[in-house]
């Protein structure tokens, strides 16, 4: 009992962050599955919703800190909003000049501005305490439960282990349900936004862009509005995971944390398809915590351990692209409100 | 210090920087122009380069060859040999990883080997990462003293002075080759039309084999050179040069390797002289600016033809 009790736990702690990943991939869906904007500069875009949403909803400064800025303690869900709605506006900052660049130069466009905000996550202490990270964020609802969790414990002493760390870890499956739930959310709009007209345009865009103009869209306007949505549901994906784990600092948004990993991910699931960015989020999340168990197994640890874990996420993305470029879904070839998967068109 | 000698003393720094990152932009241009696709692993090809030198040093320092210092510079011969070797070897790796996983995609179009190639700069650097761990590791510990340059008042290294000239030898080198062989006379061929190369009876496969090992021997080169001027390399640091790198061959015009060259010193330059104004942390940011710039008002870039 104790044993699958420690399984259990360990299933929600796992499915928090593949639930994470999975709006990422969501956001990326959005962005490169449907309207064909290349962007490996995910990572930004996560780093400045997490960011927001700790200043926004997180301690003031303590005494201790370099930051002299942020800590309004407003309610989470001020956070998260807030968090949304900074990254998009970013993105559409960032958007004017480079989305008329050609998809390539987009892709180094976009590493470009996430390594500048990198950049800015490290050296601007007055706004992010540098190296030290933002710490003590609180997590929604954590007080009540937590209390609730405290009182039980102490008048049931006598509850066996396995009960006592069930309960322990009532936090998590809370705030695994949150995750469920936003993700859940995201995936329902998106999906009615792509079997809408609009939906339709943006992958006319990413087939033919000339195409599209001369039938009178605006081209520019359409992608504007896919890279801002995207950015926005990753700046959701950075507040979950902010108010999750309680610190963040610039270590937490690394290229392949915050980038690559999401890309193996929306491409094992199949480009173009939301279903799939959220099997493959779980899927390569699984292969990432599968590595670790073999790499302890064979007691490697540390740096070269995550080296060699890296290593096998690379050379997996490289097997799908030469062997099943569509991924594992694959895009759905009718996307429409009104005509069903079998209809000819 | 007076400013003026102070931002003379940068734009020694900025001719370094820009000879390493041109022999980085060259090969990236080179393969985007003959390959249609931009290539991320470039970066950490540059660090393979110089961990492969470090590799042939540690060998022959078991190999007791003599290591006295070659008179300036603060290295001797095994270094000189481990980087011949090292540009061999990148450049043997580069076609093998060709053959092994870009060549199978060459049909999907650009997208999809700008993907792969994410996916091999990964692997690249996390290999070198497995295998030397994350810690800095010495070409040199000696520490040199700088030498004063009559009448301009700036201080320049011996071994920097050997960067820059190996920088410049290698640049004629393929300025030549490009000009005078038949191979470089068909590269020039396949980077301007690929068809037309094809059916004028150019052996394609032949040209991206030596695309792949020129671009990437002179990579590792650069590499190398990074490593002579900083005396240590990290497994990250490639990575950390391909915005530099990247910009270099926008601002010059994908596809021309003269245009690299020029876009190298301008970006190596900027990057540095930007530093009597601005925190040394942003000078990527500098790089990236003048990177947008450039795509925004002219994306072929300085030397680029349309």
């Amino acid at each position: 009992m104790d044993t699958l009790i420690g399984i259990l736990n360990y299933a929600v702690f796992f499915a928090i962050t593949a639930g994470i990943f999975a709006i990422l991939s969501l956001g990326l869906n959005i962005q490169w599955g449907y309207t064909g904007l290349f962007n490996i500069g995910i990572a930004g875009f996560y780093a400045i919703g997490a960011y927001t949403s700790a200043l926004i909803s997180g301690p003031p400064p303590g005494p201790m800190d370099w930051r002299t800025f942020g800590g309004f303690q407003l309610p989470w869900i001020v956070g998260f909003i807030s968090a949304a709605l900074v990254s998009g506006f970013i993105a559409f900052l960032i958007a004017i000049p480079t989305l008329r660049l050609k998809e390539d130069y987009l892709a180094i466009a976009t590493i470009g501005i996430a390594e500048v905000i990198r950049l800015v996550l490290k050296n601007e202490n007055w706004l992010t305490n540098s190296v030290w990270g933002i710490k003590h964020i609180p997590s929604p609802l954590s007080t009540p439960i937590e209390n609730w969790v405290q009182h039980f414990l102490d008048t049931n002493p006598q509850a066996p282990f396995w009960l006592q760390s069930l309960v322990s870890n009532i936090y998590n499956w809370f705030y695994l349900g949150l995750v469920i739930l936003i993700m859940g959310l995201i995936y329902w709009t998106i999906e009615r936004m792509i079997r809408s007209p609009w939906g339709r345009v943006l992958r006319a865009i990413r087939e033919d862009e000339v195409a599209t103009g001369t039938a009178g869209k605006n081209v520019f306007w359409f992608k504007m509005q896919s890279f801002v949505l995207g950015a926005m549901v990753m700046g959701m994906a950075g507040s979950l995971y902010a108010h999750y784990a309680r610190f963040i600092d610039a270590s937490s948004f690394e290229p392949f944390f915050g980038t690559f990993l999401i890309w193996v991910m929306l491409i094992t699931g199949g480009s173009g398809n939301n279903l799939g960015a959220i099997i493959g989020a779980f899927l390569i999340w699984g292969v990432w915590a599968g590595t670790e168990f073999l790499t302890s197994q064979w007691g490697l640890s540390g740096v070269r351990a995550a080296s060699l874990r890296i290593m096998c996420v690379g050379v997996i993305l490289e097997f799908i692209l030469v062997l099943r470029p569509r991924g594992i879904l694959g895009e759905e070839k009718v996307v429409s409100a009104i005509l069903r998967k079998g209809d000819k068109v | 210090m007076d400013i003026a000698s102070r931002i003379s003393q940068l734009v020694i720094y900025g001719i370094i920087s820009g000879s390493i990152i041109t022999l980085g932009a060259i090969g990236l241009s080179l393969t985007y122009g003959i390959l249609k696709f931009a290539n991320f692993a470039h970066g950490d090809v540059m660090s393979l380069g110089a961990f492969v030198a470090l590799f042939f040093l540690a060998i022959f320092r078991l190999a007791n060859l003599p290591t006295q210092p070659l008179y300036p510079l603060s290295f001797g011969l095994p270094l000189i040999l481990a980087f011949i070797l090292g540009m061999i070897t990148t450049g043997v790796v580069a076609i093998v990883i060709d053959k092994i996983l870009y060549r199978r995609l060459r049909t999907t179009g650009s997208v999809t080997l700008l993907i792969a190639s994410v996916g091999v700069s990964f692997v690249l650097r996390n290999f070198i990462q497995f295998v030397w761990g994350p810690q800095p590791r010495y070409y040199i510990k000696k520490i040199q003293i700088t030498e004063r340059i009559p009448f301009l008042g700036v201080r320049i290294k011996p071994d920097e002075v050997f960067i820059i000239c190996v920088a410049i030898f290698l640049v004629i080198f393929l300025h030549l080759f490009l000009k005078n062989t038949k191979m470089g006379k068909a590269m020039r061929a396949t980077s301007d039309n690929m068809d037309l190369a094809r059916v004028s009876g150019i052996d394609t496969e032949s040209v991206i084999n030596w695309t792949w090992a020129i671009g990437s021997a002179l990579a590792a080169a650069g590499g190398i050179l990074a490593g002579i001027e900083n005396k240590f390399i990290t497994p990250n640091f490639g990575w950390d040069m391909l915005l530099f790198i990247f910009a270099a061959v926008v601002l010059g015009g994908v596809g021309s390797p003269y245009g690299a060259i020029l876009g190298g010193m301008i970006i190596g330059l900027s990057g540095e002289v930007s530093t009597a104004f601005i925190s040394t942390s942003y000078k990527p940011a500098v790089a990236f600016i003048i990177m947008i710039v450039m795509l925004l008002n002219r994306p072929r870039g300085i030397l680029g033809e349309k």
